[in-house]
């Protein structure tokens, strides 16, 4: 009987997040890891926005492999996306986001993924994802260099922002961006947005 | 006649700007988003808002990294 039962809580979970939609700002270390938890997870639609291309350096933190290197860190994810769910409807601007328009792409996605890296962008982007879509949930994080220290990490509320925080870390141009940690900031956001599409697990 | 900023309880001075209340309480990180009452103000009124009493004020500190 137990086994039945959560085989229809997860047969629901699964439906409901193959009818939900996510939007990614950003393909770096935060972006990439992101989008593999969710393709995983069984989001049904990704709506992914980068311009940049793959570099070698991004190797020790992104998800990325070394063929990739020149390629379009879009079109390198769509790839790497649909080698692990090719059912993940996957949409993919190579594009730089502009402030003024920065809300265009993400009009009617669930839940807005903040993955981008410096922290002047990262302001403007919160600014106009929440004046302009305020009904849209949005996750961002802030404070992803460093290494340990992973028990600062916390999940900081404001209304319909959703913050992926460690207030004490330093900026990235002071200190290092390590795997591990970047990694656990990427699914700590995608783990926010599967929360906020399912509800509270109660 | 208080404001709650960052959950912290503190007084509300008549007249104050985003601005001033950033520098009172020593917020000098140049990367914040500011919600009053869960109303976002964009960065360029910060010296033009005024801070109304009783309300709940969220000042984040944004920092690069990702």
């Amino acid at each position: 009987m137990v086994n039945l039962m959560n085989k229809i809580k997860s047969e629901k979970i699964k439906k409901k997040l193959k009818e939900s939609s996510v939007g990614i700002a950003g393909a770096g270390g935060l972006g990439s890891n992101a989008a593999i938890a969710l393709a995983r997870a069984g989001i049904g639609r990704l709506i992914i926005v980068d311009f940049d291309k793959v570099e070698a350096s991004n190797l020790d933190r992104q998800y990325y492999f070394l063929d990739q290197i020149g390629k379009n860190k879009t079109e390198a994810m769509k790839e790497n996306l649909e080698k692990i769910n090719p059912m993940v409807t996957i949409e993919i601007y190579n594009k730089k986001l502009e402030k003024g328009s920065m809300e265009k792409p993400f009009k009617d996605v669930d839940v807005v993924i903040e993955a981008l890296d410096n922290a002047e962008t990262k302001t403007t982007f919160i600014e106009e994802i929440l004046s302009k879509l305020p009904d849209k949930p949005l996750v961002a994080a802030s404070g992803v260099a460093g290494y340990g220290h992973s028990d600062r990490i916390k999940t900081n509320r404001c209304g319909n922002l959703y913050l992926c925080y460690d207030e004490k870390a330093k900026s990235c141009d002071e200190d290092v961006l390590s795997a591990p940690r970047v990694a656990l900031m990427a699914n700590w956001e995608a783990s926010l947005a599967i929360e906020i599409i399912l509800g509270e697990d109660k | 006649m208080s404001i709650e900023v960052n959950g912290k309880n503190v007084d509300w001075v008549q007249n104050e700007t985003v601005e001033g209340l950033l520098k009172r309480m020593r917020y000098t990180f140049p990367l914040v988003v500011v919600k009053i009452n869960d109303k976002v103000i964009q960065k360029q009124d910060f010296s033009k808002v005024l801070v109304p009493n009783n309300s709940n004020i969220a000042v984040i500190h944004m920092i690069s990294g990702g």
